[in-house]
């Protein structure tokens, strides 16, 4: 085992404990290093325009754009989860044919590529040219499918059938002598899950959960392709136009950077909220 | 008198497996009785068939003369919605082998959970009930603790204040002291003890034939999923009529 410093002994009788050289440590950290400045200055002395990039960081086009990208997040996270948790419940379920509904959905929407789910939605006029509910409204169906529609639709089911995994690994974190304590003292189902299964499943939830959201941001950038006006979709309509490419591209890898770390921040509060019954316990004793 | 709790003829199986076969008993209103048997004679069962964790697969249950689980129209039974079955419940205590207490909640939390939601008491009053209880097991002062920084005495007694708060007209005890220490055993007996000499109804699945003699006024023998022979705690633990019912006595005293 290595020894910190501090973890030498001071000293015993006439001895003196010395710490162990790590050569293979610090030739690690000496090539990291090194790499680091060549990288650096390759990047300073590429065909990359800094002050450009400094220009349109804030540009309105590029912060709409980053805006759009968390808006569709958000909105797809909570189809995704209210899917998620219908189909881990159901999938729970002593019905059949509920529990087979909902291993279906997650098959399908798992087993097909997110861009391609994204495509057939964007693409759905092209089999049913009008929706229509009878005696009340029939419309065209590219007026509804918009971009933001089809990669709302698109995102959101595709992560339902994903998140509902990881729900279910939660709920099935909390044992059965939770729910048995919950409805002995009169709860009814919902209220036992609602109280006392789930708030104890979100410890398990939350850290995958957390993950999905972050590949979500990044995933939206797909929608760019059905022409939705995200983060990359406003880089690309710039650099069309003044051929600034990698400038461009460079602005939107900040803004990607600054949200997603944003994001983990707070993915740390929520899970400290979801630990704090067992911080400054020592022992862990009645995880029956 | 009415009994409180009557079984009639309950069945159990799972699966292949017949836990109770036709068991019939009764308790009568302030009651303490100790089911005492080999493990899977069918104890345990036999409570949570009580308060319907477990459907019996033949037979009726009455807590309060209300049969449990089911509304009975001329001759049929219809199974009761999730919401009366939990009303049912709330009116029967349970205190489990492994405590069971919500880790997520603090000691006051846990005692607190029921009678605000469920009884839909005002919080003041359930807290100032809450704290009477917590007094009544000696922990009073450990309102703001999680579980997990309890002993596993401590916990049990948490559990056991959790089901008084929803003043139960019985409770249930599933091996209360089965998963403590050694040392951790009497904290909760005594409190069992001061329980049953206030005059709640007990039904107590136990492997403590001391606490039995003390505190029962009936003993229950089971094995293999029935029951072999009831009576006052004096004459089964001195006198049991049956030669099963004395090889086990004899066995678990050595």
């Amino acid at each position: 085992m290595a020894a910190n410093l501090q973890d030498v002994p001071q000293a015993g009788d006439d001895y003196i404990f010395v710490g162990k050289i790590h050569y293979g440590r610090y030739l690690a950290v000496g090539t990291i290093l090194l790499l680091l400045v060549l990288l650096v200055r390759a990047f300073a002395v590429g065909k990359i325009a800094w002050p450009v990039v400094g220009e349109y960081l804030f540009d309105p086009d590029i912060m709409a754009g980053i805006v759009n990208s968390i808006f569709l997040t958000i909105l797809v996270m909570a189809v995704g989860i209210t899917l998620a948790v219908g189909t881990a419940l159901m999938v729970a379920s002593t019905n059949p044919v509920l529990r087979y509904t909902a291993r279906t959905y997650m098959f399908v929407f798992r087993s097909i590529p997110i861009l391609l789910q994204l495509l057939i939605w964007y693409n759905l006029a092209l089999i049913f040219p009008r929706m229509t509910i009878p005696f009340v409204l029939s419309v065209p169906t590219t007026e509804v499918l918009t971009p933001f529609v089809a990669a709302l639709l698109a995102f959101g089911i595709a992560q339902g059938a994903y998140t509902a995994e990881v729900i279910r690994s939660g709920l099935l974190s909390v044992g059965q002598g939770q729910t048995e304590a919950a409805v002995s003292i009169g709860m009814t189902y919902w209220q036992s899950l609602r109280r006392v299964i789930m708030p104890q499943a979100m410890r398990v939830i939350v850290p995958p959960l957390g993950n999905e959201t972050i590949g979500m941001i990044k995933y939206t950038s797909l929608a760019s392709i059905i022409q939705y006006r995200e983060i990359i979709y406003s880089a690309q309509s710039i650099y069309f136009a003044n051929g600034r490419v990698i400038e461009l591209l460079m602005v939107c890898a900040f803004w990607y950077a600054i949200v997603i770390g944003l994001l983990s921040i707070g993915q740390g509060y929520v899970e400290r909220h979801y630990n704090r019954s067992s911080r400054g316990s020592a022992a862990q004793r009645n995880d029956q | 008198m009415t009994p409180i709790v009557q079984v009639s003829n309950v069945s159990k199986s799972f699966g292949a497996l017949e836990a109770l076969k036709n068991v019939s008993c009764d308790v009568m209103e302030g009651e303490v009785v100790c089911i005492i048997g080999p493990s899977g004679s069918g104890k345990s069962t036999l409570l949570r068939c009580i308060n319907h964790l477990e459907r019996p697969s033949s037979g009726i249950v009455r807590v309060g003369g209300e049969i449990i689980g089911y509304r009975a129209e001329g001759r049929r039974l219809h199974g009761l919605s999730d919401r009366q079955l939990a009303a049912q419940r709330s009116r029967i205590g349970m205190v489990f082998q492994q405590f069971n207490l919500f880790p997520h909640m603090t000691v006051l939390e846990n005692v607190v959970e029921g009678p605000i939601r469920v009884r839909k008491e005002a919080r003041e009053i359930a807290h100032e009930r809450a704290m009477q209880f917590l007094g009544r097991v000696g922990l009073a002062h450990k309102t703001d603790a999680y579980p997990s920084q309890l002993s596993g005495g401590q916990q049990q007694r948490v559990a056991i204040a959790r089901a008084l708060a929803m003043n139960p007209s019985v409770m249930l005890f599933d091996e209360p002291t089965s998963a403590l220490d050694p040392e951790l055993v009497g904290e909760v007996l005594l409190v069992m003890k001061e329980l049953a000499r206030s005059g709640l109804t007990m039904i107590i699945v136990t492997h403590e034939i001391a606490f039995a003699r003390d505190a029962a006024d009936r003993i229950i023998f089971m094995d293999a999923g029935q029951i072999v022979e009831s009576g006052p705690a004096s004459s089964i633990l001195s006198g049991a009529q049956h030669e099963r019912t004395r090889s086990f006595l004899a066995a678990v005293r050595h």
